[in-house]
C-alpha cells in the first residue's frame, strides 16, 4: 500500500467515525444502530478492568444487535429517566489508527472525548474506542465496537447513560 | 429536632413517616458514623477475591482505608491501610499480589501476615525498639460467613452469625445454589450517586417502584417473551417483604423473569433448557422440593444492615454502599457466580446480569436518576416527611408494600437513639431495647 492509499483509507475511516459521532450527538440513535452489522457487538468494560472479557468478566455493557436496538429504543423513550430530558453531548474523535486485517476487515482505534452536560453538571467520558469495520459495498459497517473508558470509576456520571 | 421525633411510627393507625432531615443533616450523618458504622458489622469483601497467597484487595469501608490479603498460611487477614511508622498507605494498588508489603516512605517492610520484617538502619533505634510492636494494625474484629468477610470497629460487637439473625438463612439460599461454592468474577461496577446512602438501601428493597421507574426494562423483557409454564407459579403465595432482625430485611419475590441458576426464560435460548433442568434436579435432590423451589423460582433482594445488598434475581450482585456525605455515596457492585459455571452457562448469567443491573444496564441508571431527584427535591422544604406506610395494616405485606423498608428504618432509628434493637415488625409496639 502506498502512503497515498493509507491516507485515503484513514480519511475514509475518519469520515465514517465523524458521521457516527454526529449521529450520536444528534440523538439519531436508530440511524446509529443501522451502522452495525447484524452479528455485531458493542462492549464497554468496567473501569477497573479495561481488558475485561465479557464472556468471563463483569463489564458495563455487552450488547448484541437485539439489545443494541433495544438500548436505542430505550434511550429514545421518555421513560429512560436518566436521559429525560436528554443530556447535551459533544464528541471529539482523534488519533485515528487504521490497520487492515488478514481477512480484509479494518481494525480501527480512536481516542474519544465526549462531554456530557445535564442537570447543571458537565463531565467528560474519555477513552479509546476500538472498532472492527467491515466493507459492505461502498460503505462500512461496524462489526465490533469496544469503548474503553480511561475514567477510574463513574463517580462523575453515576452511569453510562449515553452511548460512549 | 429530637432524634426520637425523626420517625413517626404509628402502628395502630398505619402511619409511617421519615423526616427528610435524616437524608440531609450533616449532624445526623456524623451520628450515623458513630452509632451505626462504628458499631455494626460492615461488609469488606469475598474470600474468592484473594484466591492465592499474596493476593490482596484495597477497600474503603465506612470511611476507613483498609486492605485484605491472603497470607502465606492461607488465612485471609485484614489490615488498616496505614503504615504503623508514619501513616502512609502501605497498599497503593486496588488489587494485586505481593510477597511482602513495603511502605514507600521509609521502606519499612511487612510480611503478608502483618509482621514488621524490615527496618532500614535498624541499629539506629534504641534497644527498647521491638519490631513486634510495629506490625500492621488490624480492625478490632474480623469474621466471615460462607465466604463473605465483615469487619467491625466495635470490639464488643456480637459474633457475626448472631448479628446476621434471620438474614443468615437467606444468605444460605444464595450460596447453596452453587455446587462448588461461589466466586466473585473479575471486574467491578463503581459509580457514585449524589444522594443519601439510605435512599439506595430503601430503593433496593422497593417493589412498588418497579413498574413506573423501570418501565423500559419491563417492556424489553416482556417483548422477549415470558414463560409461566412448568411449576404453577399461580398456586404459590405471592412475594413478601420481611424484616429479619437487626435491621436486615428482604424483598422476596416469585420470579417470572428467568433465573440463571434454574429457572428458564426465553431470553436464555432453547439450548439452555437441558442444563437448567439438570441443575434444578440437583437442587431438588440435595435440598428437597420446597427449598429448591425457593432457590430456583424466587428471587430475593437482601439487605444486610446497614449498607450491603445481595441482589439475587436476574443474577447475583453484591452491592456495597459507602456513604461519603449526607448527599453523596459511592456504590460498588460485584458479580457472584457459582464456581462450577463456565462457557455457555456463565455467558447466560453474565448476559442476564447486564440487562437489568449496573450503570450500563436498562434499569440501574433510572435508579441513580430517581435518587438524585429525591435528594434535590428534599431542598424544597426544611420540614417535610417521606411516607413509607404502604401495606402497614396488612397481615401479610407483599414486596410492593414497605415492611422491609420500615424494618430498616426502625433499626436505624433505634441505633440513632443508642438502642441496639428495634421491634421491626408492623403491629407490634414500637420502642427498642438497649
Amino acid at each position: 500500500m502506498t502512503d497515498n492509499d493509507r491516507f485515503a483509507l484513514r480519511a475514509s475511516v475518519e469520515e465514517f467515525l465523524f458521521r457516527e459521532a454526529a449521529l450520536l450527538d444528534d440523538w439519531r440513535l436508530e440511524e446509529w444502530v443501522d451502522l452495525f452489522a447484524d452479528d455485531a457487538r458493542y462492549v464497554v468494560p468496567s473501569t477497573d478492568l479495561p481488558e475485561g472479557d465479557p464472556t468471563r468478566d463483569l463489564v458495563f455493557i455487552n450488547d448484541d444487535i437485539v439489545r443494541l436496538r433495544a438500548r436505542a429504543a430505550r434511550l429514545n423513550s421518555r421513560y429512560s429517566h436518566r436521559e429525560n430530558p436528554r443530556s447535551r453531548t459533544r464528541r471529539f474523535v482523534s488519533n485515528v489508527r487504521v490497520e487492515e486485517t488478514d481477512d480484509g476487515q479494518l481494525s480501527v482505534s480512536a481516542n474519544v472525548l465526549v462531554y456530557r452536560f445535564r442537570s447543571g453538571e458537565g463531565a467528560p467520558y474519555v477513552g479509546t474506542i476500538d472498532y472492527i469495520l467491515r466493507r459492505d459495498g461502498g460503505d462500512l459497517r461496524i462489526a465490533y465496537r469496544r469503548a474503553v473508558l480511561d475514567l477510574e470509576d463513574l463517580s462523575r456520571h453515576g452511569a453510562v447513560s449515553i452511548i460512549f | 429536632m429530637d432524634i426520637q421525633d425523626l420517625i413517626i411510627d404509628d402502628r395502630d393507625r398505619g402511619i409511617f413517616r421519615v423526616h427528610r432531615s435524616c437524608m440531609t443533616s450533616f449532624d445526623l450523618f456524623q451520628r450515623e458514623r458513630e452509632l451505626i458504622f462504628n458499631r455494626c458489622w460492615i461488609y469488606l469483601g469475598h474470600e474468592s477475591e484473594v484466591e492465592n497467597p499474596g493476593d490482596y484487595r484495597r477497600r474503603t469501608v465506612a470511611g476507613r482505608p483498609l486492605f485484605f490479603i491472603r497470607s502465606k498460611d492461607g488465612r485471609v487477614r485484614v489490615f488498616l491501610n496505614s503504615c504503623p511508622h508514619r501513616g502512609a498507605m502501605v497498599c497503593r494498588r486496588g488489587a494485586g499480589n505481593a510477597k511482602t508489603l513495603q511502605c514507600f516512605y521509609h521502606a519499612w517492610t511487612f510480611s503478608t501476615s502483618g509482621e514488621l520484617i524490615g527496618v532500614p538502619g535498624r541499629e539506629a533505634y534504641g534497644p527498647r525498639f521491638k519490631r513486634s510492636e510495629h506490625g500492621l494494625k488490624e480492625p478490632p474484629r474480623v469474621e466471615s460467613y460462607r465466604g463473605f468477610y465483615f469487619v467491625s470497629f466495635n470490639p464488643k460487637v456480637e459474633d457475626l452469625v448472631t448479628y446476621l439473625a434471620g438474614a443468615r438463612d437467606y444468605l444460605d439460599l444464595v450460596v447453596d445454589q452453587a455446587e462448588e461454592g461461589m466466586r466473585v468474577i473479575s471486574g467491578s461496577n463503581k459509580y457514585a450517586i449524589s444522594a443519601n446512602w439510605k435512599l439506595l438501601a430503601e430503593n433496593s428493597l422497593d417493589g412498588y417502584h418497579l413498574i413506573p421507574t423501570h418501565r423500559t426494562y419491563v417492556d424489553y423483557m416482556s417483548g422477549l417473551g415470558t414463560d409461566d409454564s412448568g411449576d404453577t407459579l399461580a398456586s404459590r403465595p405471592p412475594g413478601a417483604g420481611r424484616a429479619l432482625g437487626n435491621g436486615h430485611c428482604v424483598s422476596e419475590n416469585i420470579s417470572r423473569n428467568g433465573r440463571p441458576i434454574a429457572r428458564w426464560h426465553p431470553v436464555f435460548g432453547e439450548e439452555a433448557k437441558p442444563r437448567i433442568a439438570r441443575v434444578r434436579r440437583r437442587l431438588v435432590k440435595k435440598y428437597g422440593e420446597e427449598r429448591a423451589y425457593r432457590m430456583a423460582d424466587t428471587s430475593r433482594n437482601l439487605l444486610i444492615y446497614p449498607n450491603l445488598l445481595i441482589m439475587d434475581f436476574v443474577a447475583i450482585s453484591i452491592r456495597y454502599i459507602e456513604p461519603l456525605a449526607p448527599d453523596r455515596m459511592d456504590v460498588t457492585a460485584w458479580h457472584l457466580v457459582p464456581r462450577e459455571e463456565s462457557g455457555a452457562a456463565l455467558a447466560t448469567r453474565l448476559d442476564s446480569y447486564l440487562t437489568f443491573l449496573g450503570p450500563g444496564g436498562f434499569a440501574t441508571p433510572d435508579d441513580v436518576e430517581v435518587l438524585e431527584s429525591c435528594q434535590t427535591g428534599f431542598r424544597a422544604s426544611g420540614n417535610a416527611w417521606s411516607d413509607i406506610s404502604r401495606g402497614m395494616l396488612k397481615a401479610d405485606p407483599g414486596t410492593a408494600d414497605e415492611l422491609q423498608m420500615r424494618g430498616f428504618w426502625r433499626q436505624w432509628h433505634a441505633n440513632m437513639q443508642g438502642l441496639s434493637q428495634a421491634n421491626a415488625q408492623d403491629g407490634q409496639p414500637g420502642g427498642g431495647e438497649r
